[in-house]
């Protein structure tokens, strides 16, 4: 029986460092392994002995890609269990920060990372050669997202503004007016950037996913809501432990997130779209009916579509709220200055899916107990679900267009290593 | 006659958040120029074509924690004509060096349910401390116009010109109030190297410190600053064992703290 070994030892265009291996018996796919080498930084272990007033700016730096998620699931949790209120207008500067994330990080994934692999080239600047008009698209858009991130947040990474109950400044109506027209030109960009996604090329697979995401009677989430899922699911975001676990699988060294007594599921905006697509304003649902979208999207490589989609809503909810914004009488809420030990956890939906948080504090503020959990650690069995897919109905394709093809199914979901690290381990078991 | 060749630019990453790497892409409005100007010759976060080295520049984020980068890092600078480290991984161990002041088989224990798959050395250290370092930018993240400044001078073989001097005095161009005089707050502006603006005080906050220690800090005096201004010992331990926890200055300030309070 022959036996084929397809293996990447160093995936290119996702952010942090992973491996990829494929063992093929015969006609049988023998085992799949998204791996993970990128050595872990142990934030939930070093977060342990420090003031809950410095965990969003530590946990930033779990992810230079997604630095306001991590503070935004921080404070939530850390709110959560202050028993603070948190709402008004820094509720919605909050969801204005975040939108300059997913602009930056979508923009970042759609013509840097993912729309080379459909034209067929390395990378943006090959693109650039002969789609130069879309690779400028693509960077001034994620500008515009870098620039409401700088002025909300005061960088673009790592923000320095964000802090456990609001803001050290909120911005005036006039720094926030003054970022209109370049985010109208966002909107458009992005409008733009949805009819490009569209008119690519997609192989024809759909996957028969469980669908994760916050979903909220008001609106697209961001910051609150239930954890929902399209098989049923609904429970309020702080039980989340129970009814999510990771667990060790017998092939791998990794732990795999995984629904109790189910299995794996994908979050991040496939999940997003599909559970809340009726929430979105007219701008970006008219442009996702215009791609032709649907209400559920289970084809993993239209993904980039849906992206685009998303990046139309974070420009329009962004105008939406610069509309809409009178500064606060006081830039945070206070936190208040004596409790007893106390816990408490939050879900925000980082630009790759839910983040979850869990904090214990004791009566003197320091943190006793840290748990994160990414969206790529949850995404990783279903990605590699996906791979298993990909590769049994791919067996007649030689190595090299095979490996291609695996590389380009994880890149579908936008992976970000460099956040899973805390749990995943580096010493992988050979046969 | 045939262009001359370009240089040939490397990104390589070593334990790290990926910010200061993704810096190379924020520069919206300068990538495809800087495209021009040198062949990317190796950047696995943006690209899939890879050629193989010597490089004529480096820039390597990220610190070393593992045996296997301990080796890898010797490869890189051997491939390498300048090597340039980018953040405070890179420069001065990062937030992950907080590992340096504990027991490194406690930490496994609380964060992997497994902790004899994890290998890892019990440190983390800067790039320095392995190999030859041409040049050291500074920064949690890196700020995008230093880095296009170092390398235009890498490009023009001259050295950067990105000061070290303090935060205040970045502080006091930029017109800000200073937050310890108008409000009290404790701020390491002063024992701060310069290059993100002065960002923290625009926002009506103290600095924390991310860009490391500046060319002369006064710790004594720093140290004095933030006691009077209400600051326990372990929170000005904290502060100065933070991004920048292995930068020496920084380093006996955060050692200071804590012996004083025993």
């Amino acid at each position: 029986m022959t036996e084929r070994t397809i293996s990447v030892d160093y995936l290119a265009r996702v952010e942090g460092e992973g491996a990829l291996t494929v063992r093929i018996r015969g006609q049988e796919v023998d085992d799949v392994q998204l791996r993970i080498f990128e050595p872990p930084r142990f934030f939930e272990a070093f977060l342990r002995g420090r003031s809950y007033l410095e965990a969003p700016d530590i946990t930033a730096r779990i992810c230079g890609i997604c630095p306001v998620a991590y503070q935004m699931s921080s404070c939530h949790a850390l709110e959560r269990a202050l028993g603070m209120e948190v709402g008004g207008p820094i509720r919605e500067l909050r969801r204005l920060l975040y939108c300059g994330e997913w602009i930056e990080s979508h923009a970042l994934h759609i013509y840097l990372l993912h729309a080379p692999d459909f034209l067929g080239y390395p990378d943006a600047v090959h693109l650039a050669k002969d789609h130069p008009e879309a690779v400028r698209h693509g960077l001034e858009l994620k500008k515009a997202g870098n620039h409401l991130m700088q002025v909300v947040g005061g960088r673009e990474i790592h923000p320095v503004n964000v802090r456990i109950g609001g803001f050290y400044r909120c911005p005036t109506v006039d720094e926030l007016g003054a970022l209109r027209p370049e985010l109208e030109r966002a909107l458009a960009l992005a409008e733009e950037t949805v009819r490009f996604a569209a008119a690519l090329d997609f192989p024809d697979i759909e996957e028969d996913y469980e669908f994760v995401a916050l979903r909220n009677e008001r609106e697209y989430p961001m910051n609150e809501g239930e954890v929902a899922s399209n098989r049923g699911l609904r429970v309020p975001m702080h039980q989340f432990e129970d009814v999510f676990e990771e667990v060790h699988v017998a092939h791998s060294t990794a732990l795999h997130s995984v629904r109790r007594g189910a299995g794996s599921y994908l979050v991040g905006p496939l999940a997003r779209y599909a559970l809340n697509h009726d929430r979105l304003p007219p701008r970006a649902r008219s442009a996702a009916n215009e791609a032709g979208l649907g209400g559920t999207v289970r084809n993993p490589y239209r993904s980039i579509v849906v992206r685009a989609v998303e990046v139309v809503f974070a420009c329009e909810e962004a105008l939406r709220l610069l509309d809409h914004y009178r500064p606060p009488a006081a830039p945070f809420v206070e936190p208040p200055p004596t409790f007893r030990a106390t816990e408490g956890s939050a879900i925000t939906e980082a630009p790759r899916g839910m983040l979850y948080h869990r904090y214990r504090l004791n009566d003197g503020g320091l943190i006793e107990a840290a748990k994160i959990v990414a969206p790529t650690s949850q995404n990783q069995k279903r990605i590699e679900d996906d791979l298993r897919h990909l590769v049994e109905r791919s067996l007649a394709l030689d190595d090299a267009s095979l490996t291609d093809a695996c590389e380009r199914a994880i890149r579908n979901h936008d992976p970000c290593i460099s956040c899973s690290t805390h749990f995943l381990s580096l010493d992988i078991t050979r046969s | 006659m045939p262009a001359p060749r370009r240089p040939r630019l490397a990104v390589w990453k070593f334990a790290s958040c990926d910010g200061c790497q993704l810096s190379v892409l924020d520069c919206e409005d300068e990538l495809l120029a800087l495209a021009d100007r040198v062949e990317i010759a190796n950047f696995r976060e943006a690209s899939s074509a890879v050629l193989d080295g010597p490089y004529d520049l480096s820039l390597v984020e990220g610190s070393i924690t593992t045996a296997e980068d301990a080796r890898r890092i010797k490869e890189v600078r051997a491939e390498s004509r300048v090597l340039v480290t980018i953040g405070a991984c890179a420069t001065a161990g990062g937030i992950q060096s907080l590992r340096n002041f504990a027991n490194v088989d406690e930490f496994r224990r609380i964060v992997y349910a497994r902790p004899e798959y994890i290998e890892i050395l019990a440190t983390s250290t800067p790039i320095a401390d392995h190999v030859p370092v041409d040049f050291e930018l500074r920064g949690c993240p890196i700020s995008k116009a230093q880095l296009l400044e170092v390398i235009a001078a890498f490009l023009q073989d001259r050295t950067p010109n990105t000061p070290n001097e303090s935060v205040c005095i970045e502080c006091k161009r930029r017109g800000n109030v200073c937050v310890v005089v108008a409000k009290g707050t404790p701020c390491l502006g002063p024992v701060t190297q310069a290059g993100c603006g002065a960002i923290c005080p625009a926002f009506h906050r103290g600095c924390y410190g991310c860009f490391g220690p500046q060319g002369s800090p006064n710790i004594p005096s720093i140290l004095e600053h933030l006691a009077a201004r209400g600051m326990s010992g372990p929170e000005v331990r904290r502060v100065f064992r933070t991004f920048n926890s292995l930068a020496p200055a920084f380093r006996t300030a955060g050692d200071r703290a804590g012996a004083e309070e025993r």
